[in-house]
C-alpha cells in the first residue's frame, strides 16, 4: 500500500469526511454497546431520541453545545496557526471563576451593562491564563502543549482553593461552591421553560465573527500564513511573534468566554465539576470541523447531542454513560483519518 | 527549618520518593524511546490510565499479579500500535493524534471498568504487590526501610533504565532508533525501515507507559479510580525534555520529582495555614519550571514530530 | 562483456506527469556512465527507482543478472548498489562512524562492534583516498567531507555499483577535479559508476559513455570520447534556448554599501568584516561553496537575520537596522534561496502569496480588511505578465512547478520596480527554459537601473550575469574582481581559500 498526495480534493469529499467519520465511530462503538449486552440500534435510537427528538431535548442539546462552540472555536483558532493550546479546560475555569468573583458583588449596574462587562472579564481571564505559555513558547521555545496541559490541573486547584476559601458560598450547606452571580449579572433565557440562554446566540455570533476574521482580514491571512508556513510568513514581513501571541490570546479569550457564559447563562455559580471536559471536547469539536469556524457549530451540536443522549441510553439499556466519551473520542480519531483521505489517496 | 530535617531524615520519606518516582520512570522511558525515534506520544496519559485499569481488572478477575502487568503491557502496546499506525504510517499530526489517543483510552478504560465493576460505595480492592525482602539489605536499620523495601516493579523500573540506556548507546538497534529520530532519510537510504523502527519504538514505549500506570493500581494502591493518573503522563513528557532525551537523566528527573512530591505531601499537615491546593499545584509548576530551565540547551532529536513520507514530491 | 546493471522499460508516473517513459539502460564493469539531462528530465526519478526508493509502474532492474524486487532499498544495497544523494542523507548530530555503520549490523545483535567497524572504515578511507575522522560529528564537517562520508557509506557496504546524483553541484572546480580522479581510481579497481549531471564539460571530460535523458525519455547514448558539447546540449534541451546576453552598462550611484559588517548568532560568527558596494545598473555576483555564509548574507537583506554590527548604507543613507520595513521602504526585493520554504506558503492560494509581502499596502487592504478582488486582479496580472503557466489566481501555490513558482516570486517583486534586488540561488533546480527566463528578467531590471546582488554557487550563472564578482569563504568576502579578470580556475582557488586574493579566514 502506498499513499499519494492528491493534487485536488473534490469538494464533496470535504463534506463527506466528517459524516463518514461519525458513522464509522458509531459503528465501532456499537461493538462496545453490544459488549454491554444492549440492543445496538435501540440504544442509539434512545440516544438520539433523547437528544434531538423533542423540543426539550433539542434545547438541552443546544444549551450543552453553547460552551462547546466557544471552546471549539478557541481550539480551531489556535490550531490554525499551529499553536497547540490544549489548556482550554483551564482557561474555561479561569473565565468562570473571574465572572463568579466579580458577578457576586452588587455593582448597582443595569444588566445591559453588567453582563457584557462580566463576559469581557471572563474572556480576559482566559486569555491571561494563556499568556504565560504563549510567552514561554515565543521567547524560550518551551513547548506549549506540555505547559498548557499542566496548567489545566493548576487551574482546577486554583478554583478549588477559591471556592473552599475566600469565595465559598456560606449558604451552600458546606458544599464547595462559589457565591452565586447576582440577578443583574445573568444572561436572559432564549426560550421560556427551557434552559437555553442568550449564550447560544453569542456563540453563533462568535463563530461568524471568527469566520469573517479568518477569511477577510489581514490578521486572518497572516495567522493562516504563519500556521501553514512560518518561515515564508516571516520572510514576507509578517510579525510572526505578534500574530502568534494575538492568536493565542484570542484562543484563550474564547475558552474563557465559554466559562463565563456557562456561569452567567446556566449555573450561576462555580464548582469544580462545572465543566464535564468542555476544554478537551473543544479540541474534538475543532477537529471534527476541520478547523473551519462555521463547521464548529454543527460539530459542537453533535458532540453535545451524544452527551445529552448518553444518560438516557444508560438508564434505558444499562450501557455505562462513559459511552459518550468513547464515541466522541473515537470520532476524533476517525475524523483524523478521514481528513487524511481528503488529502491523500491510497494506491496499490 | 526543623520541619525540613524532620521530613528528610525520616526513612519513610526516601521510600515514598522512590515509590512516587516509579511510575514516572516507566512513563518517561516509554516516552523517551518513542521520541528518540522521532515520535511524540501524547497518548501517554491515556495509555497509563489503560495500564492502570487493565492491570488492576485482570488481577481483580483472578489473574496473578504478574499476568496483570503483562496484560497492561499488551494493552498499552496495542494502543501504541494505533498511535503508530496514525502518526507513522499515515503521518498525521502527532499532537492531535496523541491527544485523541489519550481521550480514547481514558474513556474506553472508564467504560470497561464500569462495565465490569458496577458503581457501588467504595471501589473493590485487590491484594497488591508486596515489598521484596532482600537478605541483609532490607533489614538494615534506617537504610532498609528507606531504600530496600520496594516492590519488584520498582526494581524493574531501575533495571529498565539500564536496559534502555544500553539499547540506545550500545546496540545496532539503538543506533537505528536514534538515526530514525535524527534523519529518517539517512536511515531509509541505508536500507533500514523507518516505519518499522518508529512503530516498534512507539509500541515498546507504550507498553512501558502502561506498566507505569499498572504500578499505581497493583503496587502503590490496591484499587482503580477514575482520573487517577492526574497528569503524571504530561509530567513524563516534560521530564523527557528535562532529561535531554537521556535515560540516566530521566531517572534523575523522576527521582527529583518523587522527592519533591514526597516532601510537599509531608509538609502539608505541618503548615496548617496554607491551603492544601497550593501544595498540590507545586509539582505541576515545578515541571513547567524544569522545562524553562532546560529550554536554552535542549538538544531535540532533529526529526521529532516530522512524519516520514517516502516518495513524496 | 555482460553488463553489471540492466534497466529495461522503466516507466513511472506522478499524477499526470510521466517522469520516466520506457527507459532502457545498461552499465558495464569498471565503466563510468554519465546520465545527462536538465532538471526535471527524470534522472533522479530513474535513479530512485533503481535504488528502490520509488516503485516503477513498469519495467525491471537487473543487477549482476538478478532481478531486483521493486521498492526495496535493502535489496538494492544487498545487490551491491550504493547511492550518493545530491542532498546528503546524513544525520548531522551523529558521528561519521554512526552514519556509516547504521544498518550494517543485524538489528537483533545485543551490542555494536564499534572497534572492528572503525578499523574497516579507516582502511577503506585510505584505500580509496577519502580521508575522514570517524569520530567527528557530521554537523562539523565541510561539504566536501560530507560527500566523502556519503561515498564511504556505500563502499563500507561493498557497493560494486555507485550512483552519484549531481556530485559536483556543491564543490569548487578543483574539488570536482579531485573527486573525478578518485572516481576514476575506483573504476580502475573494478567499480562501476553512474554520475548524474547537467554540466556538459564534466560529462565529456570524465565519463566513458553518456546517456541523455529528456522529458522522461532516453534520447541518446554515445561514447563520451569525441562527443560534441554542442550536440549534447541540443539533445539535452531539445530546443534552442536563447540566453539573454549582458551588455556592458555604465554603473550609477551606490545603492547599498556595507563596511565592516559582522553577524553573530549563538556565539558563532556567521559574517565577518563584510565590505561590498552595489551600484545602479550592475550585477554584483557573490560566489562560494555552500555553507560559507551565503545564507547569513542573504538573510541580512530579508530582515530575518540577527542584527549586524558595522556600517550599512542604503541609497546613500546610513541605516541602523535592516528590518523588513526599512528594506521595503528602500525598494529592496529579496528572492530567497529556498523557494518552497521561504518564498511562498505552499498551501495558500496563488493570489494570497502574490500579495502576502505587501498585505498592509493600501492596494490590498484597508483598515485591516482584505481587498480580495484587488488581490485576485493583481495575481491575474502577474500570471499574464510573467508567463506563469498552469495556474489561476486561486490555484494552490504548492501545485506550481519550480520554474513557475520562481516566476511568481520574482514577478511579484519586479512588478514593484525595485531599485535593489538580492537574489539567492535564483535558478537552482530549474530547467533551462526557466533559467533563461529568470536571467532575462534580472538583466532587464539591471537595464532599468536596478542593482542586483546575485548570490550563487553556480559559476556558469555568475559568468553569464555578473559585472563584478566577490568570493565568499568562511564568512568573509574577497575584494571585488571585474568579471573579465576572473577565470573559473582562479575563482575556484579563491572559493577554497587557496589564493592570495581569497578572503582571509576568520
Amino acid at each position: 500500500m502506498r499513499l499519494e498526495r492528491r493534487e485536488r480534493t473534490p469538494p464533496l469529499l470535504l463534506v463527506a469526511a466528517p459524516m463518514a467519520a461519525i458513522v464509522t465511530a458509531l459503528v465501532l462503538c456499537s461493538l462496545l454497546i453490544g459488549l454491554a449486552g444492549a440492543p445496538v440500534l435501540a440504544a442509539y435510537a434512545t440516544l438520539f431520541q433523547e437528544a434531538l427528538g423533542s423540543r426539550l431535548g433539542i434545547t438541552e442539546t443546544l444549551t450543552r453545545a453553547t460552551p462547546l462552540i466557544l471552546t471549539g472555536l478557541g481550539a480551531a483558532v489556535a490550531f490554525r496557526a499551529r499553536f497547540w493550546n490544549i489548556g482550554l479546560e483551564g482557561q474555561f475555569y479561569l473565565g468562570a471563576i473571574a465572572v463568579a468573583a466579580l458577578g457576586s458583588a452588587d455593582w448597582g449596574l443595569p444588566p445591559a451593562l453588567l453582563v457584557p462587562l462580566l463576559l469581557l472579564a471572563g474572556a480576559l481571564a482566559g486569555a491571561l491564563f494563556l499568556l504565560g505559555p504563549a510567552l514561554l513558547k515565543l521567547r524560550l521555545g518551551v513547548d506549549e502543549v506540555v505547559t498548557t496541559l499542566l496548567l489545566n490541573f493548576v487551574a482546577i486547584l486554583l478554583v478549588s482553593l477559591l471556592i473552599e476559601g475566600p469565595m465559598k458560598d456560606p449558604l451552600a450547606f458546606g458544599w464547595p461552591q462559589s457565591v452565586p452571580v447576582t440577578e443583574a449579572g445573568l444572561l436572559p433565557q432564549l426560550l421560556a421553560r427551557t434552559r437555553l440562554h442568550l449564550g447560544f446566540a453569542l456563540a453563533l455570533l462568535a463563530a461568524l465573527a471568527i469566520a469573517f476574521l479568518n477569511a477577510r482580514t489581514v490578521f486572518g491571512l497572516s495567522a493562516r500564513a504563519v500556521g501553514l508556513g512560518t518561515p515564508a510568513a516571516r520572510h514576507a514581513g509578517i510579525p510572526v511573534g505578534r500574530v502568534l501571541l494575538l492568536t493565542a490570546m484570542l484562543s484563550g479569550a474564547l475558552a474563557g468566554l465559554a466559562g463565563a457564559v456557562e456561569v452567567t447563562g446556566l449555573k450561576g455559580y462555580v464548582t469544580t465539576d462545572l465543566s464535564p471536559g468542555f476544554g478537551t471536547a473543544g479540541v474534538i469539536v475543532a477537529m471534527l470541523a476541520s478547523l473551519n469556524p462555521l463547521g464548529v457549530v454543527p460539530a459542537a451540536i453533535f458532540v453535545a447531542a451524544v452527551f445529552v443522549g448518553a444518560d438516557a441510553m444508560a438508564r434505558a439499556h444499562g450501557v455505562p454513560s462513559f459511552i459518550a466519551d468513547v464515541i466522541v473520542a473515537t470520532a476524533l480519531l476517525t475524523m483524523l483519518v478521514a481528513l487524511f483521505l481528503t488529502e491523500y489517496r491510497v494506491r496499490r | 527549618m526543623t520541619e525540613f530535617w524532620d521530613i528528610v531524615l525520616a526513612a519513610s520519606f526516601w521510600a515514598a520518593a522512590l515509590r512516587l518516582a516509579t511510575p514516572l520512570i516507566f512513563g518517561t522511558l516509554g516516552a523517551l524511546i518513542g521520541e528518540r525515534s522521532g515520535v511524540l506520544n501524547l497518548g501517554i496519559e491515556g495509555i497509563m490510565t489503560a495500564g492502570a485499569m487493565t492491570g488492576w481488572l485482570s488481577v481483580h478477575l483472578g489473574a496473578p499479579l504478574w499476568l496483570g502487568i503483562a496484560v497492561a503491557a499488551v494493552a498499552g502496546g496495542t494502543i501504541g500500535l494505533l498511535h503508530a499506525a496514525l502518526t507513522v504510517r499515515l503521518g498525521l499530526s502527532q499532537h492531535v493524534t496523541g491527544l485523541g489517543i489519550t481521550l480514547f483510552s481514558v474513556s474506553l478504560s472508564s467504560y470497561l471498568y464500569r462495565l465490569y465493576v458496577p458503581a457501588s460505595g467504595s471501589p473493590p480492592k485487590i491484594t497488591p504487590f508486596a515489598p521484596v525482602h532482600l537478605p541483609v539489605l532490607s533489614d538494615l536499620p534506617w537504610l532498609g526501610p528507606a531504600f530496600f523495601q520496594h516492590t519488584a516493579l520498582t526494581w524493574l523500573a531501575l533495571l529498565t533504565v539500564l536496559l534502555v540506556a544500553w539499547l540506545l548507546w550500545r546496540t545496532p538497534l539503538g543506533l537505528a532508533i536514534r538515526m530514525a529520530g535524527e534523519s529518517p532519510e539517512a536511515c531509509e537510504a541505508q536500507g533500514v525501515s523507518v516505519f518499522s523502527l518508529r512503530t516498534g519504538a512507539v509500541v515498546a514505549g507504550s507498553a512501558l507507559m502502561a506498566i507505569g500506570g499498572a504500578f499505581l493500581t497493583t503496587a502503590a494502591f490496591d484499587s482503580f479510580y477514575f482520573s487517577m493518573i492526574q497528569g503524571r503522563g504530561w509530567v513524563c513528557i516534560a521530564l523527557v525534555v528535562f532529561a535531554s532525551w537521556q535515560p540516566g537523566k530521566a531517572l534523575l528527573g523522576a527521582l527529583l520529582y518523587g522527592m519533591f512530591d514526597a516532601f510537599q505531601l509531608r509538609l502539608q499537615p505541618l503548615v496548617p495555614g496554607v491551603p492544601y491546593q497550593l501544595f498540590l499545584m507545586m509539582p505541576y509548576l515545578l515541571s513547567i519550571a524544569a522545562l524553562v530551565l532546560v529550554s536554552r540547551r535542549a538538544r531535540v532529536p532533529q526529526a521529532l514530530m516530522q512524519p516520514y513520507r517516502p516518495g513524496e514530491r | 562483456m555482460s553488463p553489471v546493471l540492466e534497466l529495461t522499460g522503466i516507466t513511472k508516473r506522478f499524477g499526470t506527469l510521466l517522469a520516466n517513459d520506457g527507459i532502457d539502460l545498461t552499465l558495464g564493469r569498471g565503466e563510468v556512465l554519465a546520465l545527462l539531462g536538465e532538471n526535471g528530465a527524470g534522472k533522479t526519478t530513474l535513479m530512485s527507482i533503481l535504488f528502490g526508493h520509488y516503485v516503477a509502474d513498469a519495467g525491471t532492474v537487473r543487477a549482476f543478472g538478478q532481478v531486483l524486487p521493486p521498492g526495496d532499498p535493502k535489496a538494492a544495497i544487498a545487490a551491491g548498489i550504493g547511492m550518493v544523494h545530491q542532498h546528503f542523507t546524513l544525520a548531522s548530530n551523529l558521528s561519521v562512524l554512526d552514519n556509516v555503520t547504521i544498518g550494517t549490523e543485524p538489528l537483533s545483535a545485543w551490542r555494536s562492534r564499534r572497534g572492528a567497524a572503525r578499523r574497516r572504515l579507516v582502511e577503506l578511507a585510505e584505500r580509496f583516498g577519502l580521508p575522514v575522522d570517524p569520530d567527528r560529528r557530521v554537523g562539523e564537517l565541510s561539504v566536501g567531507e560530507r560527500q566523502r562520508v556519503e561515498i564511504l557509506k556505500s563502499l563500507y557496504r561493498d557497493a560494486r555499483i555507485l550512483i552519484l546524483d549531481e556530485p559536483t553541484a556543491v564543490l569548487t572546480p578543483q574539488e570536482s577535479e579531485r573527486l573525478f580522479s578518485t572516481l576514476r581510481g575506483m573504476a580502475r579497481q573494478g567499480l562501476s559508476l553512474i554520475f548524474i549531471s547537467h554540466k556538459l564539460h564534466e560529462v565529456v571530460a570524465h565519463a566513458d559513455r553518456v546517456a541523455v535523458l529528456r522529458g522522461g525519455r532516453l534520447v541518446a547514448e554515445r561514447p563520451a570520447a569525441g562527443a560534441s558539447r554542442a550536440e549534447l546540449a541540443e539533445l539535452m534541451v531539445g530546443r534552442r534556448v536563447v540566453h539573454a546576453s549582458r551588455v556592458p552598462l555604465e554603473p550609477g550611484g551606490s545603492l547599498l554599501r556595507l563596511d565592516g559588517v559582522r553577524v553573530e548568532a549563538g556565539g558563532r560568527r556567521l559574517l565577518d568584516d563584510i565590505a561590498l558596494d552595489l551600484r545602479e545598473r550592475e550585477v554584483l555576483g557573490i560566489v562560494g561553496v555552500a555553507g560559507n555564509g551565503q545564507d547569513a548574507l542573504s538573510r541580512l537583506f530579508a530582515g530575518t537575520a540577527p542584527q549586524p554590527t558595522g556600517r550599512i548604507e542604503l541609497l546613500g543613507r546610513p541605516v541602523a537596522r535592516l528590518d523588513h520595513d526599512a528594506l521595503a521602504e528602500a525598494g529592496l526585493a529579496h528572492i530567497p534561496e529556498d523557494r518552497h520554504h521561504e518564498g511562498v506558503v505552499g498551501d495558500l492560494r496563488l493570489y494570497e502569496n502574490a500579495v502576502l509581502e505587501r498585505i498592509r499596502d493600501r492596494r490590498f487592504s484597508r483598515l485591516g480588511l482584505l481587498r480580495r478582488q484587488a488581490a485576485l486582479d493583481h495575481a491575474a496580472g502577474l500570471i499574464r505578465m510573467f508567463d506563469i503557466r498552469g495556474a489561476e489566481p486561486t490555484t494552490r501555490t504548492r501545485l506550481l512547478s519550480g520554474g513557475n513558482m520562481q516566476k511568481l516570486i520574482l514577478g511579484r517583486n519586479l512588478v514593484e520596480q525595485p531599485r535593489l534586488i538580492v537574489a539567492s540561488q535564483p535558478t537552482r533546480g530549474l530547467d533551462e527554459g526557466a533559467v533563461a527566463e529568470i536571467h532575462r528578467r534580472l538583466l532587464e531590471a539591471r537595464g532599468n537601473g536596478a542593482g542586483v546582488l546575485l548570490i550563487s554557487e553556480d559559476l556558469d550563472e555568475i559568468f553569464r550575469l555578473a559585472d563584478r564578482v566577490q568570493v565568499i569563504f568562511k564568512g568573509r568576502l574577497s575584494a571585488p574582481l571585474p568579471i573579465e579578470a576572473a577565470s573559473e580556475a582562479r575563482l575556484g582557488l579563491m572559493m577554497a581559500g587557496e589564493d592570495g586574493d581569497a578572503p582571509r579566514a576568520a
